[in-house]
């Protein structure tokens, strides 16, 4: 306890630092992978060959990479909100990918031959029957890079992981436990919530089932 | 009134299209039939612009499409598709109201349009404007659909084999439900089927198609009398015959399947039974099958109260005739009977069927093209 | 820049050993998930929190409970991995048609027979793809273990960023894409063959249905 008083402002401030670095590359990756996603939708022969490179990007280690957004950005936040920002993209990319191209054709038939613009069919057809799905997307996009951030501290960007690194490096265990936990703790409850927000944005006629 | 001019459509070096001509009048019933990959579909969605001619023009309204903002025309136009294409993420009511939205109707004009749509097709406002599709049947989703391709009042209503997925029986409700719509609203209606039945049953005029040419235009009753070609005569099948039209009795002409109740049932279970089966009218019989008279569901808003025996409320003043007359004195009580249908008796009282107009146009048909199905 | 066979060796080792467990493990408790229904949900809802869990936190925290070394790593790994096998395994069981299960027991077969002869077969290509899962996310994930004290391709990596020298970082990186690379290719190609094959015997099991029926 006397650990947790001595260190509560730098256990707060890295605390607040992860879900900044989190909240920022979210963002970032939200707004480009949900356009890119509808773009895609549009464009079919070409998404088998973005997704896949998308895809093999995500197979590289987290450390890696950070490492090379090291070697091109320098120490601070810029690298390693890159680095989150690249691991965002893929799910969300893929997940509103296929929420918008496994909408039932008929529904969209039906959309165009009513009189709706292309732009109508999209907000008011295709992105809310997709929404679930994305917001899929957007929850392993933030549980992944709640996880990378924790490597953050590695170039300097701080966050949880710099409590780990600190406990790691002093084998000073209650830093490691401080940092571990509120991670692991931050990553659950934000999977729970946004779990919860995916629930309550599934429009209801998709859950009602005879 | 739609005209189509030299009209071609290549996909690849196919031809789907080919030099289609073809005008629809004002108000009419067409149907387009013809075998698979005749190009039905295509014709149909060129009108709407869904598909683009690559030769010819089409006009709608003395106007050429192509000089019409797409999305503009197409909310002139109702749309109805086999895949009904409802919605799911918005309910029944939001669903029919999704081109007069667009439309900018207010909120009351949408929900006006909404109860009148509903009660076109007997569907209570209040029970079914605010489920959502998936809790529907397949022949109440596609009542919906036909509904919303009507929503914006649109004088023209496409429809690609709308009840193609539907049983037998939901089927024929729906053919009789969208044939009394276009007449009641005046519609022009283009309708896309590859079942005869449904052809002579609803068309105006039969525009037989086969490899992306008009075989033959015709009424229904010139294209039965004339085929033109051998494959005509391949899709009407056995309906090419002939039969002693007197010899036919009441029995021959009627339904058999029919709602009976026992006397003694009570009158709430009756609506509930009248509810589920969607009739308004029930044969009440007693201990022996013995026909008794006729309960209709007006009679039991009127008079009846829970818990009372359906025995009581029963009417007499029914037109009834025996299963042994002849079709034609079963015809005569037809046309003379207020409520529509004749009941059928064995000679020991008990009930046989029922003729109805359906079932007696049916029983025609079947006479004059063979048996249906 | 020499490539380090040896850290390599060290690194598939490492992957291959927490895979072997994390199969035997994740299969186990697939099947347990499906035979006892009141343990479903605690299985499932155990992999996947423990997948939620960012991989520095856990591997931290099991070092401070298992000590530093590549034991330490492989149960970090083998817990990742069981979410992909446990999932893939329990949906590949319990989604196969009723009726093979129904015409497995009507032939005597007890509950372990029709597990091994036929629903753990029959789930094979999926159950497949969630192994794949499992080796590729591994080898990314065993890069970490430099840092609770274990060997491979990691400790290059992690030397390379401290003393900023980006060709310590690709000895380790570029093997390390590789190899995840070259599994994810080449364990698809397996798995496509797997799903064909499964698909082709039922179509061919369905002919002959239909042919005994129209004979
Ligand atoms: N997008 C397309 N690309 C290539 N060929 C097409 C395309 N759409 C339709 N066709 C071909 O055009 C022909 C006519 O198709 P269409 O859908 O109009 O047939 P249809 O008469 O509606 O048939 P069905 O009764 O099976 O619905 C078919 O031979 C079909 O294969
Ligand atoms: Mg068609």
């Amino acid at each position: 306890m006397t650990f947790m008083a001595k260190n509560s402002g730098l256990i707060i401030n890295e605390t607040l630092n992860h879900m900044r670095l989190v909240g920022i590359s979210t963002l970032f990756g939200l707004m480009i992978s949900v356009p890119l996603g509808i773009l895609l939708s549009r464009r079919r022969r070409a998404a088998k060959y973005v997704l896949a490179l998308v895809g093999t990007v995500q197979t590289i280690p987290g450390l890696v990479l950070l490492g090379f957004a090291m070697i091109v950005f320098g120490i601070g936040s810029k690298p390693a909100i890159v680095v989150l920002t690249l691991y965002a993209i893929l799910p969300a990319l893929r997940n509103t990918y296929t929420g918008i191209t496994e909408v039932d054709p008929g529904c969209i038939e039906s959309a165009k031959g009513i009189g709706m613009s292309n732009i109508q069919t999209l907000l008011k057809v295709e992105l809310p029957l997709a929404l679930p799905s994305i917001v899929g997307g957007l929850r392993m996009s933030v549980i992944y890079i709640i996880s990378w951030a924790t490597l953050a501290g590695l170039v300097g960007a701080g966050g949880l992981g710099d409590l780990i690194w600190t406990g790691l490096a002093t084998y000073e265990n209650n830093f490691i436990l401080t940092g571990a936990i509120l991670a692991a703790v931050m990553a659950l409850a934000s999977g729970a919530l946004i779990g919860l927000l995916q629930n309550i944005m599934t429009p209801r006629g998709l859950k009602v089932r005879r | 009134m739609i005209q189509f001019e030299n009209v071609c459509k290549r996909y690849g070096k196919a031809t789907v299209i080919d030099d289609l001509s073809l005008t629809v009048e004002e108000g009419q019933f067409v149907v387009l039939i013809g075998p698979s990959g005749c190009g039905k579909t295509t014709t149909l969605k060129m009108i709407n612009r869904l598909i683009e001619p690559d030769k010819g023009r089409i006009f709608v309204n003395g106007s050429d499409i192509t000089r019409v903002n797409a999305v503009a025309l197409r909310r002139t136009i109702g749309y109805v598709i086999q895949q009904i294409g409802l919605f799911p993420n918005m309910t029944v009511g939001q669903n029919i109201s999704v081109v007069p939205k667009l439309l900018r109707y207010t909120n009351a004009q949408c929900d006006e349009i909404t109860r009148s749509l509903l009660q076109l097709v007997d569907m209570d406002y209040d029970v079914y404007a605010h489920k959502y599709p998936s809790e529907l049947s397949g022949g109440q989703q596609q009542r919906i659909g036909v509904l919303r391709a009507l929503a914006a009042s649109p004088p023209i209503v496409l429809m690609d084999e709308p009840f193609g997925a539907l049983d037998p029986i939901t089927r024929e409700a729906l053919q009789e439900e969208i044939k009394k719509i276009q007449r009641k609203l005046k519609k022009t209606i283009i309708f896309v089927t590859h079942d005869m039945d449904e052809a002579l049953r609803l068309a105006d005029t039969i525009v037989f198609m086969n490899g992306g040419r008009v075989v033959q235009i015709a009424s229904p009753e010139e294209m039965l009398r004339n085929p033109k070609e051998d494959i005509i005569k391949n899709f009407m099948g056995k309906r090419i015959s002939k039969v002693d039209y007197n010899s036919l009795l009441a029995a021959d002409i009627m339904r058999a399947s029919v709602l009976k109740v026992h006397k003694t049932k009570l009158t709430l279970e009756c609506v509930d039974l009248m509810n589920r089966r969607q009739v308004n009218t029930l044969l009440v019989v007693d201990d022996d099958e013995r026909f008794l008279g006729i309960v209709t569901i007006d009679d039991i808003k009127k008079h009846g109260r829970a818990g009372k025996e359906i025995g009581d409320l029963v009417s007499t003043e029914t037109s009834v005739i025996g299963a042994g007359d002849s079709a034609k004195e079963a015809f005569e009580r037809l046309v003379d009977s207020r409520s529509g249908y004749v009941v059928v008796k064995h000679p020991n009282d008990t009930v046989a069927g029922l003729i109805t107009k359906t079932s007696m146009v049916k029983a025609m048909a079947e006479a004059m093209w063979g048996e249906q199905e | 820049m020499p490539v380090r066979f040896d850290l390599m060796i060290d690194h598939l080792t490492i992957v291959a050993v927490a895979t072997a467990f994390s199969v035997v493990i994740g299969i186990a408790l697939g099947v347990a998930a499906y035979w006892f229904k009141y343990l479903e949900r605690i299985i499932l809802g155990f992999s996947d929190t423990v997948q939620t869990i960012p991989s520095l936190a856990l591997l931290s925290l099991l070092m401070i409970v298992f000590g530093l070394g590549n034991k330490t790593l492989i149960i970090g790994l083998v817990l990742y991995a069981l979410l992909p096998i446990v999932r893939n395994t329990f949906t590949g069981i319990s989604g196969l048609a009723p009726h093979l299960r129904e015409a497995a027991k009507g032939m005597g077969m007890s509950k372990i027979q029709v597990l091994v002869k036929v629903e753990l077969p029959l789930a094979f290509p999926l159950i497949f793809s969630g192994i794949k899962i499992a080796v590729v996310t591994s080898l990314g994930i065993a890069v970490m273990g430099v840092l609770i004290g274990a060997g491979g391709l990691g400790y290059p990596i992690y030397r390379g960023i401290q003393t900023r020298n980006s060709a310590l970082i690709l000895s380790g990186a570029v093997p390390v894409v590789l190899l995840a690379l070259i599994f994810d290719y080449g364990m698809s190609k397996i798995e496509y063959m797997l799903t064909k094959r499964a698909k082709n015997k039922n179509e061919k099991e369905r002919t002959t249905c239909e042919t005994n029926l129209s004979a």
